[in-house]
């Protein structure tokens, strides 16, 4: 008895299955395409009624109020700040402990530390803006007398907590990419082991390390719920991180919780943040790409 | 040569202290990132255990806040999870299996289209999710006039965990060994029937891994839910796609917005009702995935 | 059957090999690229029924590559390119209309590295049968048992067939997956230095097993060792940078080798 051959329809199956799946690949590229036509829709139409020149040369933001004016500035700067407090914090912490994580701890150590750390990578955002606000803000304002209820410091400092596992666990692999001859190159010359993590293995995964870098920042210009709790909002051009400020996330939030009417120019300014917002984590987001791909290729 | 010798101890005694200095700053750090978990979960356990009980886990939102529950909350959040896998999964794992066993074994010849996926994906997941949001209201709640219901914020949530889902898949399918394929192969198997019958199920513990890690964040996003209009009140269970909805961290935050230290109780003991559901689910797909690396690099 | 004396002659400087009465594979000026490099050039060879044929060569010689080519294997590998024909019975199998999967039921193949599947020793030998649309249960089993027997591996398993293929040992795996091969029926069969992982016991196993296997089978085995290339194959190959340097009865090709290359090649002077 001989094998029967399979049947054309088993054929046009199989190209069916095909198509499907391409089909499912496909909604990634609709999704983005989504995202950059509803934006520029909406952002296009803005600036048929703002001038675009206002928009960045203006100093304030009071789209809600009776007396409009539309100057990103002050979202843009009260995002950035937030963001630098945040680096500050999640940028060492995060280089120090991939650094021990990655050249020190003996394997008993990591296998506990970096699940935990992942856990505290999927505790959800709303929570440490619950933290932020409640916990972290009454225990600053103990030591720091001027600081307001809603302030920049209190929500900087937490999300740097939250981004920290992502720094922490993508500047790890960069390091564990480093091939282990040259560390034992440089052992073998008599170097300690503090010699070889700052001489030899934080250079090498250079590109790495600055690729999670960069991905922080970027998750923190994008960090929404945190700064919606704790920062305020007020949008105000200042650098002083003890007043209510607002960012570019909260304010769509702040909009969204309202009833801003479709089609007005309210409600087109969230689209407008959103595109700035989008464009902002883009580059950041390319760049990273870009620099760790550059550093897969030196250690291939 | 006698100074050179002399210098040695003292230059490794400081040797030593730097070393331990440095040691101690790293784990520090460490110890900190972990002690504020700690805290974090305590202060929350603390602040919300007055609250929690049979009557919050059933209890309908209220303006006073003894009197408030999260039922619909709960329900909303397990409704929109489960219509999110409904949606994600399928979609994910079906790219993930065209990208790995199509695309780049010969598929349609369509070889710089999967490049262009695979670039617009790993950039997908550097979106903001807020942005997901506003995609979500001007197509889903505008455009197909699903409204601010649980259908549009499922579908939102699902085109946000893409990503998260194709890229694990993605990696769970590369551990399968090629020897496998062409073992299927050689007996006459088509390329369905080999994905079905062999890749699948060794690929299995890792593409569910990157399932549940996916929905747990899900599960956990509140601004897109905002920017689609989920209601912060709502007194009753959705009873259709259609119908609004709310869901944990969405009441969590209404009540972390309000002035009165009572709702601030009602927030962390919701927070106490959600944080188990995440930790337990990302705990089961970190083991999951402990379980078949290990098994892997055997 | 007579063999023919001459399989090999010189014409227009060149060395072609004459078809042999009972042809079972004719490959004709065969080209094989990876992407940019070519892996095979000018491979003319024909293999005869029920014979077992060996490749020998050099590693990076294109034994394997040419041996993949002969149930399109090589076709799952992004980049790859062939020129030339392969006839299986004399019907083109790179023609446009060839159906792969009918073709891969027809030529079998059992590879360096045992693979088992991650599943029961029942399991694996069912797979190829089930794949094909054996529906029915009984059939199926006694194919199975059938195989087994085939690949003188059922007395060793018969009482544990619902336990996991990995548990067998190398060679137990390596005749599974002859087993394997076996319950589709193929014409061919393919073997990818399959004794190259084994002991020398498991080895000589394989090696009986190839024997028996061509009273009903045209078998084609790559291998790296020479004197099982002496031992199993009826035809031998010289394979050396991609080309066929020279094809004859195995014992004209370990005693009275026409080309100097082969001469050195299976007395060991290099490779």
């Amino acid at each position: 008895m001989r094998l029967l051959p399979k049947s054309f329809k088993a054929n046009k199956r199989e190209r069916g299955i095909e198509l499907f799946l391409l089909f499912c690949a496909s909604v990634s590229i609709l999704t983005t395409l989504g995202i950059v036509a509803v934006l520029l829709f909406e952002t296009v139409d803005f600036f048929r009624e703002v001038s675009i020149v206002s928009f960045f040369t203006d100093t304030e933001w009071t789209p809600l109020f009776a007396q409009k004016r539309f100057g990103i500035w002050p979202l843009l700067i009260g995002t950035i700040l937030i963001s630098g407090i945040a680096m500050l914090v999640a940028l060492p912490a995060g280089l120090l402990s991939s650094l021990y994580l990655s050249e020190y701890a003996p394997d008993r150590v990591r296998r506990v530390v970096k699940p935990v750390l992942e856990i505290l990578a999927g505790i959800p955002t709303v929570v440490y803006g619950y933290f932020a606000l409640l916990f972290v803000t009454p225990l600053l304002q103990k030591f720091l007398p001027g600081l307001s209820g809603f302030n920049a410091l209190s929500p900087g400092i937490v999300m740097g907590i939250m981004i920290l596992p992502l720094v922490s666990s993508l500047s790890e692999d960069a390091m564990q990419a480093v091939p282990r001859s040259l560390r034992e190159g440089a052992y073998a010359l008599g170097s300690t082991n503090l010699q070889v993590s700052f001489r030899i293995v934080i250079p090498a995964a250079f590109s790495g390390i600055t690729a999670s870098f960069i991905l922080a920042v970027s998750r923190a210009i994008g960090e929404t719920m945190i700064v919606a709790i704790a920062a305020g909002q007020q949008p105000r051009l200042t650098a002083n991180p003890l007043v209510p400020i607002e960012t570019m996330t909260a304010y769509i939030v702040q909009v969204s919780m309202g009833d801003t009417p479709v089609g007005t120019l309210e409600y087109k300014t969230i689209f407008v943040v959103g595109m700035m917002l989008f464009l902002s984590t883009l580059v950041l987001n390319v760049l990273s790409q870009r620099l760790r791909a550059r550093f897969r290729e030196v250690y291939r | 040569m006698s100074s050179q010798s002399a210098a040695l101890p003292r230059s490794a005694g400081a040797r030593f202290w730097k070393e331990l200095l440095f040691q101690i700053v790293c784990i520090a750090i460490l110890a900190g990132a972990l002690l504020i978990l700690a805290l974090l979960l305590t202060s929350v356990v603390v602040d919300g255990l007055s609250r929690l009980g049979w009557e919050f886990l059933t209890g309908y939102p209220s303006r006073f806040p003894e009197r408030a529950g999260v039922l619909p909350a709960v329900v909303g959040t397990l409704y929109v999870m489960l219509l999110t896998a409904f949606f994600s999964f399928p979609v994910g794992v079906g790219a993930a299996i065209y990208l790995e066993e199509y695309a780049e074994k010969g598929g349609f010849g369509l070889g710089w289209f999967s490049r262009l996926i695979d670039i617009n994906i790993a950039n997908l997941a550097g979106v903001p999710s807020i942005i997901y949001g506003l995609l979500g209201l001007a197509i889903f709640v505008r455009f197909m006039a699903l409204g601010r219901s649980l259908l549009a914020g499922a579908l939102t949530l699902a085109l946000l965990v893409l990503p998260v889902i194709i890229i694990g898949c993605r990696e769970a399918l590369r551990t399968v060994p090629d020897s496998i394929r062409e073992a299927s192969y050689a007996l006459g198997a088509t390329r369905w029937q080999t994905i079905r019958h062999q890749v699948l199920p060794m690929a299995l513990s890792g593409i569910l891994t990157s399932t549940i890690l996916g929905l747990s964040r899900a599960i956990g996003e509140t601004a897109p839910l905002i920017t689609i209009g989920a209601i912060t009140y709502v007194a009753f269970v959705p009873d259709s796609l259609l119908s609004p909805f709310t869901v944990l961290p969405i009441q969590i935050f209404n009540w972390v917005s309000r002035p009165q230290a009572g709702f601030h109780a009602n927030a962390a003991a919701a927070i106490a009702v959600l944080l188990p559901m995440l930790i337990l689910m990302n705990a089961i797909a970190i083991l999951l995935r402990n379980r078949y690396q290990k098994r892997h690099s055997q | 059957m007579k063999l023919p004396a001459d399989v090999v002659s010189k014409k227009n400087g060149k060395h072609t090999i004459q078809p042999l009465s009972d042809p079972k594979i004719e490959a004709k000026d065969l080209d094989f690229f990876y992407s940019e490099k070519k892996a095979l050039s000018d491979v003319t060879i024909t293999i005869p029924s029920n014979r077992v044929t060996g490749l020998i060569g050099p590693s990076g010689c294109g034994k394997s590559t040419f041996l993949r080519c002969l149930n399109r294997m090589n076709d799952i590998i992004p980049g790859t390119r062939v020129q030339g024909k392969i006839l299986l019975d004399g019907q083109d199998i790179y023609a446009p209309d060839m159906d792969v999967v009918q073709l891969r039921c027809r030529v079998g193949m059992v590879f360096q590295k045992s693979n088992p599947f991650p599943k029961s020793i029942y399991d694996n030998v069912a797979y190829g049968l089930r794949v094909n649309g054996w529906k029915d249960r009984r059939e199926i089993e006694a194919k199975v048992e059938q195989s087994l027997r085939h690949a003188a591996i059922w007395e060793e398993v018969k009482d544990r067939l619902k336990s996991s293929a990995l548990d067998l040992s190398g060679g137990q795996q390596q005749r599974l997956c002859i087993a394997r091969a076996l319950a589709i029926q193929p014409e061919v069969l393919l073997m990818d230095e399959p004794a190259s992982a084994l002991d020398p016991i498991a080895t000589a196993r394989i090696e009986d097993l190839i024997q028996e296997l061509k009273k009903d089978y045209t078998i084609v085995i790559v291998t790296h060792n020479m004197q099982q290339a002496a031992r199993v194959s009826d035809f031998t190959a010289f394979f050396y940078l991609g080309q066929i340097i020279e094809f004859d009865r195995t014992e004209v090709i370990f005693t009275n080798p026409r080309q100097q290359r082969t001469e050195d090649y299976v007395t060991g002077r290099f490779g």
